[in-house]
């Protein structure tokens, strides 16, 4: 038999989502494949758009704190910081140095928790189940740890313009001292669960591939930029809390694989918990709160803060008339910009690896839409 | 301005990087008047020029503005505002480029073609805002769906407008 080599191939359409479970949310991409091969994708976002920016404009400066727990709601902390730092930068405010190592604190345990549930959702989308009980068990322990200090699992609504909410619990050192050792633990075993794992190596080496230059170009911050090779990391370029007085390394990939953006991401569960011990250690006692009018209203003007999120850069653009509401807020989420190069890693690659990619990349839709 | 009777923060003292960014700022660009805000560089750009200008700020070893942080569309009065926060990963220093366009013309040059990264926020100012980014490459709507009526980014648009599309029934 001789095959007709006149035959006409068409490229195939293939719609992942919006309502797909490896999607992490509602997204939806729209696949032209060739065979096996991704020759283009068109990303379509906005499922989950509420406006939250509109929304922003007519609320008072403490209320909004509460809409930016709503964006990327695995880490809610690291939403909080930029905002309230942002109108502390415009008012002039100081804020008491007890209150900026509780921030501290809980914002690289929150940082530990969201990596935990990118390792869980990340082992899923590669096939493994079992991962994602593995990632669920300790982070199950810090939501307990977050309720016991702010009064919520998810959306603290914690940090407040000038300090935060309310001082440490009593039994805050307690808890801590039986977390920690139980999070080395069980980072460890994350780790021998899959970072060695063959199955898990073939589907994630070489895959995805995006190096420094053409990451900054997309705008991709965080461990997804730090996996290609680059150091860039706020905490340390740009420093903002007491970061610079701390002794903690940046880890940093080399080939900028799905497999690195994974191994960054392991490495800074370790430096958080280096960074955790070493504050609460030195934790100084005193004040939560700045002394703030009834009414805020930070003079004319406009500032932008930029934090490290657990997934890249995380910016608050702030515009204030004078008025008792902000004349403009614009959030400059990390998730959003680091989408935008997901059609660049797909091009090329196989429609098997599309799920591993979008997965590494780690991003929050209510961070995407907002 | 402040209220009456109460003084505002006061400033910040100024930050020697900050400094000499500006001084860069005023070597590359000697026709610009760029300025100190809050320990922040910033500059006001032409926003027909605002390819251009940013390509430089880019390209110049000097500056090496490889990093689009945020690109922020403000509405004041009568003039849209876009402003482009800039950062250099390798000389670790930041600038703010300011470009104002009246509201009955906002027509801007698009920046995707010097950072990647202005595609999706120019889309997504286009579509909240009505404002035009020439020179484009997919200057589609990215958040709202098809068909949506008015621009919700403007002060002018009421917050409790509800939009349903025409092609779903809802019961009365």
């Amino acid at each position: 038999m001789t095959i007709d080599q006149s035959l006409d191939t068409v490229d195939m359409m293939l719609n992942m989502g919006p309502q797909h479970p490896s999607t992490h949310g509602v997204f939806r991409m729209v696949l032209t494949v060739d065979g096996e091969n991704i020759i283009d994708v068109q990303p379509h976002i906005g499922y989950l758009h509420r406006g939250s920016e509109k929304l922003c404009e007519a609320e008072d400066y403490r209320q909004i704190v509460d809409l930016f727990d709503r964006l990327d709601y695995v880490s809610s902390f690291n939403n909080e910081l930029p905002y309230v730092m942002a109108v502390e930068k415009l008012m002039g405010l100081e804020v008491p140095e007890r209150a900026q190592y509780i921030r501290l604190i809980m914002c690289e345990l929150n940082r530990i928790a969201s990596h935990l549930l990118f390792y869980g959702a990340f082992g899923a989308d590669c096939g493994a189940v079992t991962p994602f009980l593995y990632g669920f068990r300790e982070r199950e322990q810090m939501q307990s740890l977050f309720e016991s200090v702010s009064g919520a699992r998810m959306m603290h609504g914690y940090f407040r313009v000038g300090g935060v909410f309310r001082d440490l619990p009593d039994d805050f050192n307690q808890r801590l001292d039986s977390l920690l050792p139980m999070l080395e633990k069980g980072i460890t075993e994350c780790e021998a669960l899959l970072s060695k794992n063959e199955l898990f190596l073939e589907r994630t080496l070489g895959v995805g591939v995006i190096d420094a230059e053409t990451a900054i170009d997309f705008g991709v911050t965080g461990p997804n930029l730090r996996a290609s090779g680059s150091t860039y990391d706020l905490r340390k370029d740009d420093p903002y809390l007491m970061y610079p007085d701390f002794d903690f390394n940046v880890p940093v990939g080399a080939s900028g694989d799905c497999f690195d953006r994974y191994m960054v991401r392991m490495e800074e569960m370790w430096e958080s918990l280096k960074i955790v011990k070493q504050a609460v250690a030195r934790l100084p006692q005193g004040p939560i709160m700045a002394k703030t009018p009834r009414t805020l209203r930070p003079p004319k003007g406009d500032v932008y803060v930029r934090t490290e999120n657990p997934r890249g850069e995380m910016g608050v653009y702030l515009v204030s008339d004078g008025k008792d509401k902000p004349h403009r807020i614009k959030m400059r989420t990390p998730s959003f910009c680091n989408l935008v190069a997901l059609r660049h890693m797909l091009i090329g690659s196989y429609v098997a690896d599309a799920v591993v990619i979008l997965g590494s990349i780690d991003i929050v839709l209510g961070d995407v839409d907002r | 301005m402040p209220p009456k009777g109460k003084k505002g923060p006061p400033p910040p003292p100024p930050d020697p990087r900050a400094l000499s960014t500006l001084e860069l700022l005023k070597e590359v660009f000697p026709d610009s008047e760029p300025f100190l805000n809050l320990n922040q560089v910033e500059m006001p750009i032409p926003p027909n020029d605002a390819e251009r200008i940013c390509r430089l700020a880019k390209e110049d070893p000097r500056l090496h503005f490889n990093l689009l942080g945020c690109q922020s569309l403000v509405e004041y009065g009568d003039t849209f505002q876009t402003v482009y926060h800039l950062y250099s990963t390798s000389l670790k220093h930041s600038a703010v480029f300011k470009a104002d366009a009246p509201k009955d013309n906002p027509v801007f040059y698009s920046v995707s073609s010097v950072w990647r990264a202005a595609e999706w926020f120019e889309r997504e100012n286009a579509e909240l805002f009505g404002v035009i980014y020439t020179g484009h490459p997919d200057p589609r709507p990215l958040l709202l769906w098809e068909g949506f009526k008015g621009y919700p980014g403007r002060k002018e648009y009421p917050f409790a407008e509800i939009q349903i599309p025409d092609d779903i029934k809802v019961p009365q």
